[in-house]
Parts: structure tokens; C-alpha cells; sequence
């Protein structure tokens, strides 16, 4: 398993209720069935235990080490009443898989019987079923990511013209900082779906972040990003309506800003943004009008060979 | 080394993206700069800073960092904790102090490498 499935694994413990994974297919025994009529059923069944019930509530289970007990003492006629261990520990069909998990590592129990709001029993479950339902569930999931990269990736393939791309458009509203990043992450999304190398993903999260930011905290009136993205590079294109730059050579100086203050206390306005685009880039084209407003372009080629080929952001 | 590993070491409180404590943590970066962390922190390192808000965990989770230790008690907004849980990021919080967490984090890290 790669990292990230290793990820999603732990995220699946969590996020799995027990109802899902448990076993529904529930065999169980009264107080009064005798230790001879389990050995047969735990030999015929296959399993390892099997909960009691008295009046239909649980009263224990009784599990392969009791029958040992029971052989060990030649008294396999006695009853599943006397032999079985009480003070069982239930978990609710609600509950997450994690929980479970804690139990059986707590406890060193094999099994743990499952009830529902009412206390009800309806069903079991060992630490094999959780195995069972986090691979279940990472193959369904791993499915359904594979045959979106699989479309994402050969949607270039059956298009045919003499230049295709993808175009994104973001509308970037000014000064709305709860939604500052999302034209940034969703560009950085589609790319990773298109398989393109993480390195170049990165320089592209980092360039298209700084010229989202550069809109919201500057503009007079929002502005917009737009990633165009063809098979051989990603052309990054951010506009504005105003102010416009004064002194685009003072805007290309590490830690020169001209953020107020508010926005500088929120860690924006570090005077970094314009250089970190420059250094994530392979080209990049700056224009501003006082008044009219700022373009920028850049330019990241996909394939290594071509542009200067950094991969460091500085 | 672990990122559970570290929260247990240096007493972290765990205040978003319980989900994802298993990650290796490949080293740390320390500003309140969001423009320097995004240049200058690497994938799976440790974010220390005295910024709460909800842009930070979208650098973060864009610049794929481990977590987030906010140093000093400073305060962690309710969206960015929500936020932080939905992107599956560790928001971790202390009131050591910057110098004093990154001291340790750096003996820890620098153990194990």
C-alpha cells in the first residue's frame, strides 16, 4: 500500500460504522443448551464463540476456550450457562469501526457482541471483520478514484483538434477571506487527477495561491484566475480591474508590500508573493495599468526538458 | 518519526484532523508569514505558528504539510478547526512558545534522522 492508501485506511476506521462490517449472520445459544450441543455448532459453524441469551437478552458468550474448560473437566454435559463468560462488553451498531478497534487491543477479547440504540443484539463481530470492511471499502474507494484519473487522463486522447486544452475560470470575490484558496486547491485537485507530476502540481499550487491572494487582498473589485491546462505545459492567467501597480520593479522586491496593516496581522503582506510566483514558474509576464488594473501570465511546462525546470520554490 | 509520536513527546493538544496523526513528519518550518510557509515549508513538515485562521489550514493542506502547531495558547478559529477536520489536516496547539517548540522539535527530528 502506498502512503496515501495507508491514509485513507486510518481515515476508513473512522468513518465505517460496525453496523457495516459486522457479521449479521448470528448464531447464538440459551443459558440452557449444553457445552456438547456447542462443540458442535463452534465445529459445524466454524467460530470461535457464541453469545448467550436469556429471555432474549445477552447474558454472556461462550467461546472455544470455555468448551476447553469444559473438556478439560470431562463435563460436557453441563450447560453454556455455567461455562459461559458474563460481564460481556457490547459496542453499538453506530458507533465507528475505531472504537472497536480500542476494545479488542484494551480487552484481548476475540469477539465483541453488537446492540443496537435499544440494547438489542443484532450481530458480532471480531477483529477480522473489521480487516474485512476496511479492504472492502478501500477497493470500492480505490475504484471509484481510479476510473476518475483514468476519464481525467485520457480525456486529452479522444479530442481531436489541432491544439486542445482545458480552460478553469475562478470568479475571485475581494477580501472574502473564508474563501480565499478554493480556485488555488481545485486547480491543484483536477491536476492531480490528470496525473501530472507532484513537483510540478506543487509549483503550480503555490504560483496559482499567491495570484488568488494577490486579487483578493489588492483589487478594487475581485478579479479572475484562469488555468489553462494542454498536454505539453499550464499557462496561469490572473486579471484585475484596478488599481492597477504603480512600480512593478518595487513589486518584484522580496518583503516590499503595500498590504494594510489588518491583513498583514492575519500573516498576508509578507512582500513574497510576486517573487514566489517568479521562482515556481517557467515564465511569467506582469502588466499593470494605474487605475485600469494588473495582468499576470505564467507559464509551467509539464515536460522537464523544456522552460528552466525548477522544482524549488526559493 | 511519527506525528502521534510527537503530539505525545512535547503534550500537544489535538484540536483538528485526529484522522491523520499517523503521518511521518519530515521536518518542521516556522513563521506567521502565510507567503514564506508556502514557499519555504516542505510536504510533511510541521507548520509552527501564531496564525489561527482558516488561510492557514488552506496552506497547509495546498503545500500537503503534516500539521500545524499554533504556539503561545494563541487562539484557533472555529472554521479553520472545521475546516481543518473536513481536509483531514492536524491542528495541533500549546502554550510553549515557538523557540521553545521548534527546540524541541528540532532534537526530537534531528534523533531520528
Amino acid at each position: 500500500m502506498s502512503p496515501t492508501e495507508v491514509l485513507k485506511a486510518q481515515e476508513l476506521v473512522y468513518e465505517l460504522r460496525i453496523g457495516d462490517i459486522m457479521s449479521r449472520r448470528l448464531v447464538t445459544v440459551t443459558a440452557d443448551t449444553t457445552m456438547r450441543e456447542v462443540k458442535t455448532i463452534l465445529r459445524d459453524r466454524r467460530i470461535s464463540g457464541l453469545p448467550v441469551l436469556d429471555g432474549g437478552n445477552l447474558a454472556g458468550i461462550v467461546s472455544i476456550e470455555d468448551l476447553i474448560r469444559s473438556l478439560e473437566e470431562n463435563d460436557l454435559d453441563a450447560l453454556a450457562g455455567q461455562y459461559m463468560t458474563t460481564l460481556v462488553h457490547t459496542i453499538g451498531e453506530r458507533e465507528p469501526a475505531v472504537r472497536a478497534l480500542n476494545v479488542f487491543g484494551r480487552l484481548g477479547v476475540g469477539r465483541l457482541p453488537v446492540v443496537d440504540d435499544e440494547g438489542r443484539l443484532v450481530g458480532i463481530m471480531t477483529p477480522d471483520d473489521i480487516t474485512r470492511g476496511v479492504l472492502r471499502a478501500l477497493e470500492k474507494a480505490y475504484h471509484e478514484e481510479e476510473i476518475r484519473r483514468y476519464r481525467a487522463r485520457h480525456v486529452f486522447d479522444d479530442i481531436k483538434s489541432d491544439r486542445t486544452s482545458l480552460i478553469l475560470r475562478y470568479d475571485i470575490p475581494l477580501r472574502d477571506f473564508n474563501r480565499a484558496g478554493r480556485a488555488s486547491s481545485q486547480i491543484k485537485q483536477t491536476l492531480n487527477r490528470l496525473g501530472v507530476d507532484p513537483r510540478i502540481v506543487r509549483r503550480v499550487a503555490i504560483a496559482s495561491y499567491e495570484a488568488e491572494m494577490n486579487i483578493v487582498i489588492h483589487s478594487v473589485a475581485g478579479g479572475n484566475l484562469v488555468a489553462e491546462i494542454n498536454p505539453e505545459l499550464i499557462a496561469l492567467l490572473a486579471y484585475d480591474t484596478g488599481p492597477g501597480i504603480p512600480d512593478i520593479e518595487k513589486a518584484m522586491t522580496p518583503g516590499y508590500s503595500t498590504a494594510p496593516d489588518w491583513i498583514r496581522e492575519m500573516g498576508f503582506g509578507a512582500g513574497m508573493g510576486l517573487c514566489n510566483i517568479k521562482a515556481c514558474v517557467d515564465q511569467m509576464d506582469l502588466n499593470s495599468w494605474p487605475r485600469q488594473g494588473t495582468r499576470l501570465e505564467a507559464v509551467i511546462y509539464l515536460k522537464p526538458t523544456e522552460g528552466k525546470a525548477s522544482d524549488e520554490a526559493a | 518519526m511519527k506525528l502521534h509520536e510527537i503530539v505525545e513527546t512535547l503534550a500537544l493538544t489535538v484540536r483538528a484532523g485526529r484522522r491523520s496523526l499517523d503521518t511521518e513528519v519530515t521536518g518542521g518550518y516556522a513563521a506567521d508569514l502565510l507567503s514564506c510557509a508556502m514557499a519555504g515549508a516542505e510536504p510533511g513538515n510541521l507548520w509552527l505558528t501564531l496564525q489561527g485562521h482558516l488561510n492557514v489550514v488552506a496552506v497547509a493542506t495546498l503545500n500537503e504539510l503534516a500539521g500545524v502547531i499554533v504556539t503561545e495558547g494563541k487562539p484557533v478559529s472555529p472554521d479553520a478547526l472545521a475546516k481543518a477536520d473536513e481536509e483531514g489536516l492536524p491542528i495541533l496547539t500549546t502554550t510553549l512558545g515557538t523557540f521553545e517548540v521548534a527546540g524541541r522539535l528540532w532534537a526530537l527530528l534531528g534523533a531520528t534522522r
